[in-house]
């Protein structure tokens, strides 16, 4: 998709909270949704399941209004994070212009956090995309939880974040963290856009 | 001289709201690119919303990001007060290259400019050489710059030209964000509400803000118990409300904390878009929407959008503008040669030069220039006397400033007295000029012209070949009696050629205000000149007049031939001339030399002379009734009979 474009002086930003089931994706785009004013949000589109898991994707547009002369549009997605639902994940991935990888912080959920991670690979490499070249930020979502119950965000780091891209420890429920990493992720995908060329 | 920035002031300490979310966000901008982003920023608001926080925050920041700047803040008093110092002392070029060298300008409180012509102008001339030297300047104003009384039209449009953005009064959750953060600062605590409560008081300005935080820090300070949000009520005389709304301080979960986080956020992206597109493409959508906006094509631009990164994207936007001053200027050539070819579209496509530079050469060649003078004229064959010195000197002085002096010049006589050749010479000597366009005609010729063009739909085109001009002498004046639109059209020339100091000069056979036909404004505008009289020719013009006719037809000068011929009475030089071409037939036919006896035998009773041909002279012809007439009065091409008839049954 064109990120920018010159003739119409638009910028639309699509990013895609990525991550395992219950990791906390929707609980970010709520809280986002919650926090901007009515005038500048589109309707939030959610599918979910009776027991409020993502059953489709959600999807959550905010319009930033004229900034430097281009009217600025930030399109905000979720994928579903359970194992089945791989291509609706692949489907939304589509054109994105960067993700967030909200990862769940209990010790427990590790292993589901890493397969979503080479999830995200493989299905970006489906789309042609390098993992490597995508605006890529971590999430370590649920840090409110007893200390003893998850990993910090050095742990997490050491175990998902081979990338060194920017992290952050979060705490979605409350909001601790989300607007942070919508900001990183936000820099990464503009910058990326400045220099023209893949974000490192 | 210089203010310090005060540590205090800078954009961490600065709480931002919607109400200045975009000056911060400029003001941010500005300080990580000094120089290319807004060039001058300037930065409005009423008192106490922040200004020079945000001035000096600037200053900070641009001095955080590249320690080695230059920065200068200062009010406009202390900018004054340093300039008449300065000029006082002599140092009036020292103190302008001190502030040349600086690199990021804060100037404080720019509305006090009102009425101080000569600070404007310092001012005015700073701002450009900092702009031309890629320096910053940043100006803080209680007042947009077209409301700052007697503020130059160049400085509104200078500070115009960057970047002007207002501080608005904050809203409510900013005022809380305020109020807290300042409370933190000072280092204390109020119970929940309190503060909520004064934030809903719409203090026009912050420190009406912060002078009711400090009652309540005072007034907790003086009690042993912390206020609550009714004693705080009372204590700023706000009316209590029935629904204590911000009582709620256990159900605020950590969200509350940060009221505004999605302001934040859009400040940050605003800042990053920003570094985003402020670079080359920024400048290249710039160009495009300003020539698109005035109709001109921008593909070569757009062209350039196209690109990863286009080497040498100023040089091609400098060169897009080369080429579209080029077409400007062909297009206002065109306008005057034949205003209708001006809208071609050839002339707003920057990238076919060749077809707009071919298309104006079409129109310079079509557009032929008007009717100029007869080289038959020349200024040196007009014989001066007594009976003309006033129409010649005034002649004169036309030609040696034309416009300036007798415009118009209106040559008023009988028929005969030369009224033709002095304006054609006029006409001549005019032409002579650098750039000179000289339309010289008979009225007679102007009416066909303009009859023409209305009947070929080019009144445009034939009004242009005149505009064009830079003087027009019309002969015969009298003739436009009756002709309405070309009174109307001449009306018009007149007012334009008057208004651009262009010269007018026409003939008449009598004076303006006699000539039946003419509309009153003409007539008037012709009175407005000079309108000087060609009288009928003395003896001494005559003979003067007779020595170079009888030298130009080769004829031996006899005395007792010149006397005889000077003695004749003749009414006008044309007359004379036809008398001196019967004789000279006469001898030509008798094959006789030209003498006085033979002159006395042609003009006094002997036979006229047979009409030979091949005689005719430049110009002047005898008629086969022994009169004289200029050759371009002389209708040659007589109808035949028959059509004669048609033409007077019609």
């Amino acid at each position: 998709m064109s990120l920018v474009n010159f003739t119409t002086r638009e910028i639309t930003c699509k990013i895609v909270y990525y991550g395992p089931g219950r990791s906390g994706k929707t609980t970010n785009l709520h809280y986002i949704y919650a926090r901007v004013p009515e005038t500048r949000r589109g309707r939030m589109v959610s599918l979910a399941t009776q027991t409020d898991r993502t059953l489709f994707f959600d999807f959550l547009p905010i319009d930033l209004g004229q900034i430097s002369g281009f009217s600025t549009r930030f399109q905000l997605y979720t994928v579903p994070g359970q194992v089945y639902y791989n291509a609706t994940r692949r489907l939304v991935l589509q054109g994105a212009d960067g993700v967030v990888f909200v990862g769940d912080s209990q010790a427990r959920q590790l292993d589901e956090n890493v397969e979503s991670l080479q999830n995200l690979q493989s299905n970006l490499l489906e789309h042609g995309v390098d993992v490597r070249t995508m605006p890529l930020v971590m999430q370590y979502n649920k840090q409110d939880l007893p200390r003893e119950l998850i990993l910090t965000q050095e742990d997490l780091d050491d175990a998902l974040n081979f990338r060194s891209v920017p992290s952050f420890a979060a705490d979605a429920l409350h909001g601790r963290g989300v607007f942070e990493t919508l900001k990183a992720i936000s820099e990464l995908v503009l910058k990326k856009l400045a220099a023209g060329s893949p974000a490192a | 001289m210089t203010s310090t920035l005060n540590p205090r002031f800078t954009f961490e300490t600065f709480v931002v709201g919607a109400a200045n979310r975009l000056a911060v966000t400029a003001g941010r901008t500005v300080a990580e690119n000094p120089g290319s982003a807004y060039n001058p920023l300037f930065i409005y608001s009423g008192s106490g919303l922040g200004k020079t926080h945000v001035l000096m925050a600037i200053g900070h920041a641009a001095k955080t990001i590249a320690a080695q700047l230059n920065i200068e803040y200062l009010t406009l008093d202390e900018y004054v007060e340093a300039f008449h110092a300065a000029i006082a002392a002599g140092q009036g070029d020292a103190f302008r290259r001190r502030f040349q060298n600086v690199d990021v300008l804060l100037v404080d409180d720019v509305q006090f400019l009102t009425n101080r012509k000569e600070m404007q102008a310092e001012l005015l001339r700073l701002t450009e050489a900092l702009q031309q030297s890629g320096h910053q300047i940043v100006l803080a104003s209680d007042r947009p710059p077209a409301e700052i009384a007697d503020l130059d039209e160049r400085l509104i449009s200078r500070f115009s030209g960057g970047l002007v953005v207002d501080m608005g009064i904050p809203d409510y959750e900013t005022r809380v964000a305020i109020l807290r953060r300042k409370a933190e600062e000072r280092g204390t605590k109020f119970q929940p509400g309190v503060l909520e409560t004064v934030a809903k008081v719409e203090y026009p300005n912050v420190r009406e803000l912060m002078g009711a935080l400090n009652r309540l820090i005072a007034f907790q300070a003086v009690n042993d118990t912390p206020i609550n949000a009714d004693a705080a009520s009372k204590v700023l005389g706000i009316p209590t409300a029935a629904s204590p709304t911000a009582a709620s301080p256990t159900a605020a979960s950590p969200i509350a904390a940060s009221p505004d986080e999605f302001s934040q956020f859009l400040t940050d992206v605003t800042v990053t878009v920003g570094k985003a597109v402020e670079a080359w493409r920024a400048r290249v959508t710039e160009a495009v929407l300003r020539w698109e906006g005035e109709g001109y094509r921008t593909g070569r631009l757009a062209k350039l959008l196209d690109q990863e990164t286009p080497a040498a994207v100023d040089e091609a936007i400098a060169s897009y503008v080369h080429d579209v001053e080029r077409l400007k200027a062909l297009e206002a050539e065109v306008a005057v040669l034949d205003p209708q070819a001006a809208g071609d579209k050839v002339f707003r496509d920057p990238d076919h030069m060749d077809d707009a530079e071919a298309a104006a050469a079409k129109v310079r060649d079509g557009a032929a220039p008007p009717p100029g003078p007869s080289a038959a004229f020349p200024l040196e064959t007009y014989v001066p006397g007594a009976s003309n010195d006033v129409g010649l000197n005034a002649a004169r002085d036309v030609i040696a400033k034309p416009g300036k002096k007798y415009n118009p010049l209106v040559l008023v006589g009988r028929s005969g007295l030369g009224k033709t050749h002095l304006l054609n010479a006029i006409g001549l000597e005019l032409a002579k000029k650098k750039g000179a366009v000289v339309a010289c005609l008979s009225t007679q010729g102007f009416v066909d012209e303009l009859i023409a063009a209305i009947d070929g739909n080019r009144v445009d085109w034939w009004r242009a070949r005149y505009k064009r001009a830079t003087a027009l002498l019309l002969d015969d004046i009298q003739l436009l009696a009756g002709k309405e639109r070309t009174q109307e059209e001449l009306f018009n020339l007149f007012n334009q050629f008057l208004d651009a100091d262009r010269q007018l000069v026409f003939t008449a056979p009598a004076h303006p205000n006699t000539l039946e036909g003419l509309e009153e404004r003409i007539v008037s505008r012709l009175e407005g000149g000079l309108v000087a009289e060609v009288g009928e020719p003395d003896k001494e013009l005559r003979r003067s007049v007779l020595e170079r006719l009888l030298t130009t037809q080769h004829v031996a000068m006899e005395p007792a031939l010149l006397d005889y011929l000077a003695d004749r009475p003749v009414e006008s030089v044309r007359n004379l001339s036809g008398m001196v071409q019967r004789v000279v037939e006469a001898a030509a036919a008798q094959d006789a030399p030209v003498t006085a006896g033979l002159a006395r035998d042609v003009l006094e009773g002997g036979q006229p002379p047979r009409r030979t041909a091949g005689l005719r002279t430049s110009g002047i012809v005898v008629s086969s009734a022994g009169g004289v007439r200029s050759r371009e009065k002389m209708v040659w091409d007589w109808p035949a009979a028959a059509d004669r008839v048609i033409e007077d049954l019609r």
